[in-house]
């Protein structure tokens, strides 16, 4: 008798532990992997593809599982794969390219033919332009992905380093000079 | 010398009478040398005309105003050369008249040395005035005044230089109790404000009334630091000469004693809480002395801000204080208080809070308030940086009770949420932490740099942001379109097939009109033999089609109609059929002839 009160006491507490967690489980169920939006906020979001996938979401969702290197993104630099990988518990890896400066695409406009080759390969909508009108980049909105050189037919595209202004002037950080006075003293 | 002796005994009869008023004190703060006694013995002297004037069109906070002048204009003394742009933005005019030599990139007084369109003007020599006259101030609303002194270029001219008009607007949720004329000028070397007050007192009062009507606060309150006696002197005679009921408060001299929150701590007991962006948000409002003056000159007068008061101190012979027009070189300017031969640098703005202009030729601006000629026999070079020992020092003298150490720590590892945690950004960067730091350490120069590298990081952010929002849009768009484009040519299928089946039942109703219908057109063509190529194609092309449709529809109507006919029906198909035959070689003639 007391055994089978035992069971039948145990047998309702795991039914109701049990409805509780399903209960859980749909309630908060979370949509998508939030991991995937952490990565992905770490990207630069230059959507260049550069690290071999078509975007900044799918080379994070191929970051979150686990089937590419955190190093594949030149215009996160050096210091993005760092951010990423104390996100991940990943081992720290030099860039798998050359570290460039940030970019901003330029069209000669004296060259440019106005075959909206390049307003189509644009991924952030930052060249305007129609057919056979001239094409001019909004500089403000061009990431430096430079998916619009090779389009062009005419080669009139160029990436210029953006320039430093009083406007995204920065502090230096602070650097200490080395004195000769303090190897005399101790001298 | 002998002056501060005369003045001594009546002073102290007058400090005790204001230090009645219940004033209040802010933690830390530094008493560093005032050297201000160099500078303000002399009254205010006109500087004489440059040889050139470069007008940064950028002078205050907010945006770039847009030049209104090209290269060769001939502009007269206070006619505008650029356009405010945006609402916190003021213009900006010619300081004298002259011609337009360029509109162009010159360096600006900036920490980087770099450039900003400027708008380059070689003075004439006639110093001519636009046509200018007093506002009709009494006639004016208040958003009249705002965009009056927008017109007008008047900003802020304590340093940060914060265009006035913005600060006039009332908060309407809030009252206004107090608005206090910052004149309390605690940097070391600086007199400007000083000098201002003993010699344009009136106006100054002027100016404040301008700004008390504006925003009605309960009172009005001129903060002036102790240590300018002659200044409180002029401003209450010229208080109580105008029957304005301002009240001019002494406030003990201790640097930073003339930042807002401080003044405000100081005067009024308000603390302003760290996050708050305005401090009209607590029905508190300050403006600099200088900016009252600039407000009058600009309603009363009609003058623009063209020109301020600058001293000229520090390693020089002859320091003193000049209204200078706005443009004029640095280095010419330099040159009327004698330099001597060992200096090394021009220091704009004070000991503490200023910075060494990279380049000298860069002009005077709104918010150039002093210029100090730096030699190492005045300012020695900074001792190494020692380790920070944790002394505490830093964090007792700091005026905003912030962990300056703290700050250092995280901002030399470059931990930026961390320094953000231990709120950098409400640091003024007044530089007393600095200045106790027995490690010598350059703590502001930290902050600065993690403060910048803070904004760094938003902007990309913000940047990266709108690139991800415009990326997702494209390919939206482009899947839209996608999604469009199928589904029109659906439609076009889906309407192609119901005309042919319309054509198909109307053919099946009347093949006989139909067959008759289509030689008609058939006929004349023969007729016109004498054509061109070109032509015949065309009439070629349309007999075929037509003979094609005609088959198509013969071929229909022979596979609709063909059972359940009776016996009348059958007679009649047969009877056409006869007449079809005949019909057929005379359709299919005309072809062949043009074939020929």
């Amino acid at each position: 008798m007391e055994i089978a009160l035992a069971i039948a006491i145990m047998a309702l507490g795991a039914l109701l532990l049990g409805a509780a967690l399903g209960f859980a489980a749909i309630k908060f169920k979370v949509e998508g992997d939030p991991l995937i939006e952490k990565i992905e906020a770490i990207l630069p979001q230059t959507q260049c593809g550069q690290c071999g996938y078509p975007g900044c979401k799918p080379y994070a969702e191929a970051i979150a599982k686990g089937e590419a290197e955190i190093n594949l993104c030149p215009p996160g630099g050096s210091e993005g794969v760092q951010r990423l990988a104390d996100l991940l518990g990943r081992e720290v890896k030099p860039l798998d390219a050359e570290e460039k400066p940030k970019q901003v695409a330029v069209i000669d406009e004296n060259t440019c033919i106005g075959c909206t080759l390049c307003v189509q390969a644009c991924p952030v909508d930052a060249i305007v332009g129609a057919a056979k009108q001239m094409h001019t980049i909004v500089a403000q909105q061009c990431t430096g992905c430079e998916l619009c050189l090779p389009p062009c037919p005419v080669e009139c595209i160029q990436m210029v380093p953006v320039s430093e202004t009083i406007d995204n002037w920065k502090w230096r950080y602070p650097v200490i000079a080395i004195k000769a006075t303090a190897m005399r003293e101790s001298a | 010398m002998a002056l501060s002796g005369n003045c001594d005994q009546g002073n102290r009869n007058e400090r005790e009478r204001l230090m009645l008023k219940n004033l209040f004190k802010f933690h830390g703060g530094v008493k560093p040398p005032t050297n201000k006694t160099q500078s303000n013995t002399q009254p205010i002297l006109a500087a004489p005309m440059p040889s050139r004037l470069v007008v940064p069109l950028h002078q205050s906070i907010g945006g770039t105003p847009r030049p209104v002048v090209e290269v060769g204009d001939k502009v007269l003394k206070g006619q505008l050369i650029g356009q405010a742009d945006g609402w916190i933005s003021a213009a900006v005019h010619a300081p004298t008249s002259g011609t337009v030599a360029e509109v162009a990139m010159h360096v600006r007084p900036h920490p980087s040395g770099l450039d900003s369109l400027c708008v380059v003007i070689n003075p004439d020599g006639k110093d001519e005035w636009i046509a200018h006259g007093p506002a009709d101030y009494a006639a004016m609303s208040p958003a009249d005044i705002c965009s009056y002194l927008q017109q007008y270029g008047v900003v802020g001219l304590g340093g940060a230089g914060f265009p006035t008009h913005g600060k006039l607007t009332l908060t309407p949720s809030v009252a206004m109790e107090d608005l206090i004329i910052n004149a309390a000028e605690c940097e070391p070397f600086i007199t400007c404000d000083d000098l201002l007050m003993r010699e344009r007192a009136e106006e100054i009062v002027r100016g404040t009334a301008i700004f008390r009507d504006m925003l009605k606060p309960q009172r009005v309150i001129i903060g002036v630091e102790d240590n300018k006696p002659e200044a409180i002197a002029a401003m209450q005679a010229a208080v109580k000469q105008l029957a304005e009921p301002f009240s001019v408060i002494a406030v003990p001299a201790l640097y930073p004693a003339g930042g807002a929150k401080q003044l405000i701590r100081v005067l009024t007991g308000k603390e302003v809480p760290g996050a708050m962006r305005s401090t009209a948000d607590m029905g508190v409002q300050v403006f600099n002395v200088g900016t009252a003056y600039a407000a009058w000159r600009a309603i009363g007068h009609g003058e623009p801000l063209i020109s301020r008061i600058v001293t000229l101190t520090g390693n020089v012979h002859a320091p003193r204080n000049y209204e200078v027009l706005i443009g004029t070189p640095m280095d010419e300017l330099l040159k009327l208080a004698a330099p001597h031969p060992d200096t090394d640098g021009i220091l704009m703005g004070g000991p503490m809070m200023g910075f060494i202009v990279p380049n000298r030729q860069a002009p005077v601006i709104k918010t150039t308030n002093c210029l100090i000629a730096h030699s190492p026999r005045f300012f020695p070079p900074a001792p190494p940086e020692m380790p920070c020992i944790r002394c505490g020092a830093c964090a007792r003298a700091c005026p905003h009770e912030l962990q300056p150490y703290e700050l250092y720590w995280f901002a030399r590892a470059k931990n930026f949420g961390k320094t953000q945690e231990y709120h950098i950004f409400d640091c003024i960067e007044c530089g007393c932490c600095s200045y106790v730091c027995p490690s010598h350490i350059p703590l502001v120069q930290y902050f600065r740099f993690a403060k910048s590298e803070i904004w760094a990081r938003e902007r990309e952010k913000n940047a990266a942001e709108s690139a991800k929002d415009r990326f997702e849009f494209k390919q939206l768009r482009e899947e839209r379109e996608k999604a469009d484009k199928a589904e029109k040519l659906a439609k076009a299928a889906a309407a192609q097939a119901a005309k042919k089946a319309a054509e198909a039942a109307a053919a099946a109703a009347a093949p006989v009109e139909g067959a008759e219908a289509l030689v008609e057109p058939a006929n004349p063509a023969p007729s016109q033999t004498s054509t061109v190529d070109a032509e015949k194609e065309a009439k070629k092309a349309t007999i075929l089609a037509a003979m094609e449709r005609a088959k198509a529809q013969r071929e229909a109507a022979q596979i609709k109609n063909t059972d359940n006919l009776n016996a009348q029906q059958q007679r009649d198909i047969a009877e056409i059929e006869a007449r079809r035959e005949v019909i057929q070689p005379t359709a299919a003639a005309p072809a062949n002839e043009n074939q020929a």
